[in-house]
């Protein structure tokens, strides 16, 4: 059973979202994604500086299994990436909601956070994909 | 819901993670596919291929049919405990499959197949047989565990003991032992070196949990591909096919066009392609820049395709993404491959990568 932090929120393309203090987001994926996905072997990351747009692809995390794309939770600047994961992308399987995030955005609009799903919606999709 | 091998609720047990393989539910790995694989290079692991097709021919002029059946020549085994790594042709000299041949008797061989061709290797093999009333019977009773890794041997003795105290005297690789219930090959599809294991279903579980207290882990088809793909081993569907032939395909060497008087399917074909000649190469690569080959990508040099990928990933070994792939003709300077629109330079190298638990390709230009 994957883990699913009640304090983050959630995209239905399996995008994680938490809150900072000084106002940006950081954005990883979820414990779920990284478990189907499998070892992870190469994340290629969004320059920063780049401005995003809702659902817009942004980085890829490649498996030994597949390459997935990362879509933007929300607009945004991105503001910092996790440069760490150039050289140990395994740290997205050891912790994803941890130093296994990816990018950390301003968001164009702070309130666009509240459209995304809260723990237990995410909970729900999750359980409807693997009926 | 697939099939099951007689080990299917051991793997459920150990955590693994399963996946649709030819219609069979096998475990793809038990938590992590690349440190499944450094163990096997390492240390030992083991693997479940009990969906593998075993096969008995057995008859009078079961040695006559061999030597028409497939492509390599069975005579090069000289007296049973013997194995050959060979191709099943068509007449048109593309892959039906390849298999292992086991010189039991001389009136009783083995064959390994795959498991994603059984139903048309049987058909195929069966059809082929009757000119020489050879029987052909499916051992579907039968498990089958392979041991891998420079600890391999010494473990599964440790493990199993007197069980297989009759495998210590296989000097070789391909070489193997009947031991009671238990057929024992010095052979794998790993790059190194240990046994694969035949034996009854029912005793499967406790040879597992034997070899898995004795420290062999389990590993699973993940780490079993990646495996193969560095010790340059072709994978039957992706780096050859009905429409390929062994000879553009790396398998050269398993094709014995001697003694030319011996008449196997699919000889007039490859004969007729060898004088044609260009035929292209087959061989590694390697990528230098961050990413993982996969596939089917395209092989390019100056903006022009002159290949493809037959299999691509990431090697755990070398930290690298590396593929096998056809070409059309043959490459010589820098390539590339598109991944997402970019071109990333790759290095073509002959594999095999990694066996032995060493490198074996140099990584520098």
């Amino acid at each position: 059973m994957s883990t699913i932090p009640v304090d983050l929120n959630y995209t239905k393309s399996h995008e994680w979202v938490r809150r900072e203090a000084d106002g940006t987001v950081t954005v990883g994926i979820t414990d779920h994604a990284q478990d189907l996905l499998g070892d992870m072997v190469f994340v290629e990351l969004p320059e920063t500086g780049r401005a995003l747009k809702a659902g817009q692809e942004c980085a890829v995390v490649e498996s030994v299994k597949a390459a997935s794309d990362v879509y933007s939770p929300l607009a945004g600047e991105v503001v910092a990436v996790n440069e760490v994961l150039s050289d140990s992308p395994e740290l997205v399987n050891k912790a994803p909601y941890g130093e296994g995030w990816l990018m950390r955005i301003k968001p164009a609009a702070a309130a666009d956070i509240d459209d995304l799903l809260d723990a237990a919606a995410y909970q729900a999709q999750i359980e409807s994909e693997t009926e | 819901m697939g099939k099951r091998t007689p080990l299917y609720d051991t793997h459920l047990a150990a955590g693994a993670k399963l996946v649709d393989f030819g219609g069979w539910d096998m475990p793809l790995h038990y938590g992590s596919q690349i440190e499944e694989h450094h163990q096997v290079r390492r240390d030992a692991g083991m693997f479940d291929v009990s969906h593998m097709t075993i096969v008995d021919l057995r008859g009078e002029r079961v040695q006559d049919f061999l030597r028409y059946l497939v492509a390599n020549n069975i005579d090069k085994l000289k007296l049973p405990g013997g194995a050959l790594y060979t191709c099943m042709l068509n007449a048109e000299g593309g892959v039906i499959d390849d298999l292992i041949v086991y010189f039991v008797e001389p009136r009783w061989y083995r064959l390994v197949v795959n498991a994603a061709t059984r139903d048309k290797d049987l058909a195929w093999i069966t059809q082929q047989a009757k000119p020489y009333a050879v029987e052909v019977r499916e051992r579907a009773e039968l498990a089958m565990i392979a041991i891998q890794g420079p600890q391999a041997r010494d473990k599964t003795q440790r493990a199993l003991g007197d069980i297989v105290r009759a495998a210590t005297a296989l000097q070789k690789p391909f070489t193997f032992v009947v031991v009671g219930d238990l057929f024992i090959a010095r052979t794998g599809y790993t790059g190194e070196d240990g046994y694969e294991i035949m034996l009854p279903a029912t005793q499967s579980a406790a040879i597992w949990q034997k070899l898995a207290a004795a420290g062999v882990a389990p590993a699973g088809l993940g780490a079993r591909d990646t495996l193969r793909l560095e010790a340059g081993m072709n994978l039957y569907g992706n780096d050859m096919d009905e429409t390929t032939s062994p000879l553009e395909s790396g398998l050269a060497w398993t094709v014995a066009f001697e003694p030319a008087e011996r008449n196997f399917i699919g000889r007039a074909a490859l004969e007729a392609q060898r004088q044609r000649g260009s035929l292209g190469q087959f061989v590694g690569l390697v990528l230098l820049d961050k990413g993982v080959l996969r596939n089917h990508e395209a092989l390019l040099q100056n903006g022009e395709k002159i290949g493809e990928i037959t299999s691509g990933g990431f090697s755990p070994t070398l930290g690298r993404a590396i593929a096998l792939a056809r070409l059309y003709g043959s490459a010589s300077g820098a390539c590339q491959v598109e991944i997402r629109g970019k071109l990333l330079d790759v290095k073509v190298v002959k594999p095999p990568f990694a066996r032995n638990g060493k490198v074996c390709v140099a990584l520098t230009e």
